[in-house]
């Protein structure tokens, strides 16, 4: 009845293959330009990658209680904006008091997705997608469609996420800790182990005595915390705030997590799935131009590759179902 | 005698168009075992979501110990000592045995993090105690269906609860683990635990429940000491009238076989199903749920892709790869899940109907919309369809009427073979007549029926021959004269 060929297995356990399928891409790179899989530029790859990380692990929760996000990157260019534009206005603002603040503008953000989803019962495709507008119209409105430029940012504002400690930038260890806690969040928590059975099967939920909406508007705040996070740490790495920061960027987000095998349909995934899902797309963004391969394939690669994860998905989702005959040895 | 742990007073619900419960009382004493008895659509499901708190009452009192109290959410019923073993199955698939068990009652550790390892530890206790051999860490989708319903007894225990409510508790275990569960339910009992047990299977009300309590059509009837009663008082209490008065079955004369199956077999839900279909009869399908059944209908329907076996229908080879070729060569398939497959709920009545043979009722690509509604008006009087008009949308009509569209939409196809999937599931008693009535008008006209029934009274009331299903294979077959209740039931559970 199980499925106990290593294909089989690979294909349950998505982590194991794209693990295997990063790897051995890495090694293939790795043949052709040497320089690639040296430690430097490996962490440089994680670092560009590690925005991408952060806001797909986030988005798996909102996705696990069968919702999406798709307001987080109108979210990382408002808060972005705001903080920005607050260390103009205040420039001793320390850099940490700042991260504080971005991740509170974002909650608010993500909140408010949340309480039209929870309270009002709006679907959230609906609902992000009017924020996403929404929160994008913002940005042009607060700056007036001017840009934030490096020369008016504060040296500790760009500090921050550019720091290294042990070889990796300080934004690095943020993704790090933040996959991390999202990891012991999912596997440890009463609240993790609610998104679980509010996406895998809402009835049951209620009867469980969980309240749907109340979770779905809890992943809707951390997915929001996070993007805000990632909006300060996004316009000081890059050194500039405008309107049309991150434009986009939540498709990437949302492909990230399909590719880590986390299910559309709610309920079915893991934080590493959607990390190495994100460090899987990172790579290829990272890796092409160096073997010189066109731009526009990668983004042909990349849908190739998403729509290659949904029909393993659907497969692997066929594998586990229900059995009605007993086995004949039984 | 002592107080009771748990009473209700005068409580009624009502849902748009069927008042389900009318102020209903009940007692539940610790240390004894009361049955909650009425046929489906009784009110009994909609009592136990009350005590669970699944719905708020419109009117009425819930004692506990003599207070009065609310219920307005899942976790007030745990508050209150009340753990519930539900009949549909409302746990996660996609979670573990251990998940499942504690997914809202966990044990944490001194970090305020959830303690796996101790639950895992209590949830291995908990199944032993109940006899279950599997393994907590496994995914809950990989278990049978008994071992499921072990699995949400084990749930409800790990709560310590004064008041545990069991909903057809023995739906879907064997002889074997019936006994089991007996067991179980009386080392509750002598706990000083109050158990409500429902059920509509005599032997098991007689064996383990010391008190009664029978409600029909929403509303109490009576209750009293179960050594006080006879199953025939039961049955009048239940039905108030006798089966045959229920189920007008008419007198058809049943022709040559019209379909035949051999046996045909799927990798995984059924195997070796072998029948004859006759012209003018009616062909029961009964099993648990889960059994298979509409497994081989959708496979007769070519929903489903079969491993091997043939089939004719009408002398001709049948082996349809849609519904598409089923529906061409005279064989249709009327759904049990409405909402889902059967109906298009935001279409209206008459674009439901016509649905299927659209083609025919189109010129060139257009719809003939003055056709399409002639023969939606013909099917929805032949129905008697309840409806302001044909234009309304489907999801504005009671269960009933809904199931007459989906089987109107069906014969406006002019079938030699319909398949209904639990025909009267969820509708009231008035439309269910209905439908059994129609059923009856078809066969006399000529048509061949399999209808696959969970409701023993209905299989036995309808059908002309009886095939059991279990685990995917035929258990047993029943002409009309020779089945009985029992024989059926122990066929059905592999007993």
């Amino acid at each position: 009845m199980k499925n106990t060929s290593l294909l089989g297995k690979m294909i349950s356990h998505r982590e194991w293959l794209l693990g295997a399928i990063i790897v051995l891409m890495l090694m293939g790179v790795g043949y052709i330009a040497p320089f690639f899989v040296t430690p430097g530029n490996l962490a440089e790859a994680f670092d560009d990658t590690s925005i991408l990380i952060m806001l797909a692990c986030a988005q798996m929760l909102v996705i696990l209680t069968r919702c999406i996000d798709l307001s987080v990157a109108s979210n990382i260019a408002l808060t972005g904006m705001c903080v920005a534009l607050f260390n103009v206005a205040y420039p001793d603002t320390p850099a940490l008091v700042t991260l504080i603040l971005s991740i509170g503008i974002g909650i608010v953000l993500g909140a408010f997705n949340g309480i039209l989803v929870w309270l009002v019962g709006i679907p959230s495709i609906v609902v992000t997608l009017g924020t996403m507008s929404v929160y994008r119209g913002f940005v042009f409105l607060i700056s007036g469609g001017e840009w934030v430029n490096a020369h008016e940012m504060t040296p500790q504002f760009l500090a921050l996420p550019r720091a290294t400690f042990l070889d990796l930038t300080v934004l690095s260890w943020i993704a790090i800790a933040v996959t991390l806690a999202l990891f012991v969040f999912t596997r440890f928590t009463k609240t993790g182990l609610s998104i679980f059975a509010v996406g895998g099967n809402p009835k049951a939920a209620v009867y469980s005595g969980i309240n749907v909406g109340k979770y779905q508007f809890i992943t809707f705040c951390i997915s929001g915390a996070v993007a805000g996070m990632c909006g300060y740490l996004w316009v000081s790495r890059y050194a500039v705030a405008y309107v049309e920061v991150a434009v986009a960027f939540e498709l990437q987000v949302v492909a990230a997590c399909v590719i880590g095998g986390i299910s559309i349909a709610g309920g079915i995934g893991t934080i590493w799935g959607a990390a190495l899902g994100a460090i899987f797309l990172g790579l290829i963004k990272n890796a092409l131009p160096v073997i010189g391969i066109s731009p526009f394939w990668q983004l042909a690669i990349s849908g190739l590759v998403i729509v290659l994860a949904v029909i393993i998905n659907s497969r692997s989702e066929k594998c586990g179902g229900r059995r009605i005959l007993r086995e004949a040895h039984q | 005698m002592n107080r009771p742990v748990l009473e209700l007073r005068n409580i009624s619900k009502t849902f748009p168009g069927v008042k389900a419960l009318d102020s209903v009382e009940l007692q539940l004493y610790p240390g004894q075992v009361t049955a909650l008895i009425g046929e489906n659509g009784a009110g009994k499901s909609t009592l136990v979501k009350v005590l669970t708190g699944i719905y708020a009452p419109d009117g009425g009192e819930i004692l506990i110990d003599d207070a009065p109290v609310t219920m307005q959410a899942a976790t007030d019923a745990k508050r209150h000592g009340i753990s519930a073993i539900h009949q549909e199955a409302v746990m996660f698939d996609e979670l573990t045995v251990t998940e499942n068990i504690f997914i809202n009652n966990q044990n944490r550790n001194i970090f305020g993090l959830l303690d796996w390892k101790l639950m895992r530890k209590r949830a291995k206790t908990l199944l032993e105690y109940l006899d279950v051999n599997v393994d907590p860490n496994i995914p809950l989708r990989e278990l049978s269906v008994a071992h499921k319903h072990l699995v949400s007894f084990a749930a409800a225990l790990s709560v310590s609860s004064s008041i545990v409510i069991m909903d057809e508790p023995t739906a879907s275990l064997s002889h074997h683990e019936i006994q089991e569960l007996y067991r179980l339910v009386r080392r509750l009992r002598d706990e000083g635990k109050a158990i409500l047990f429902i059920s509509h299977k005599f032997d098991e009300i007689f064996e383990i429940c010391d008190r009664y309590t029978v409600f029909r059509d929403g509303q109490f009837v009576g209750s009293g000491g179960i050594a006080d009663v006879t199953q025939d008082d039961l049955v009048a209490m239940m039905v108030g009238r006798t089966v045959s008065q229920i189920y007008p079955k008419e007198q058809t004369t049943i022709g040559d076989t019209v379909m035949s199956v051999k046996g045909l077999s799927h990798p995984s839900e059924f195997a070796d199903i072998d029948f004859d279909l006759r012209k003018g009869e009616i062909l029961g399908f009964y099993g648990l749920v889960g059994a298979g059944r509409s497994e081989v209908m959708q496979a007769l329907f070519g929903l489903t892709p079969t491993s091997s076996g043939s089939m004719e229908l009408n002398g001709k080879p049948f082996k349809p790869r849609t519904p598409g070729d089923a529906v061409d060569q005279g064989l249709v398939y009327v759904p049990e899940d409405r909402q889902h497959q059967g109906a298009i709920l935001t279409l209206p009545i008459f674009q439901n109907i016509t649905l299927p043979q659209l083609g025919g009722l189109s010129r060139s690509g257009f719809i003939d919309m003055a056709r399409e509604y002639d023969v939606a008006r013909e099917y929805a009087t032949r129905l008697q369809l309840k409806a302001s008009s044909l234009s309304e949308n489907v999801e504005n009509l009671s269960g009933g009427n809904q199931q007459k569209v989906v089987i109107g939409k069906w014969l406006a196809t002019n079938p030699n073979v319909i398949i209904v999937d639990e025909p009267t599931k969820g509708i009231d008693i008035g439309s269910k007549a209905a439908v059994h009535k129609f059923m009856g008008e078809l066969v006399a006209q000529g048509l061949s029926v399999i209808m696959v029934s969970s409701e023993l009274p209905e299989v036995m009331g309808m059908a002309d021959r009886v095939i059991v299903m279990h685990e995917g294979r035929i258990a047993a077959r029943f002409e009309r004269d020779d089945m009985t209740a029992e024989a059926i039931v122990t066929a059905a559970t592999g007993a």
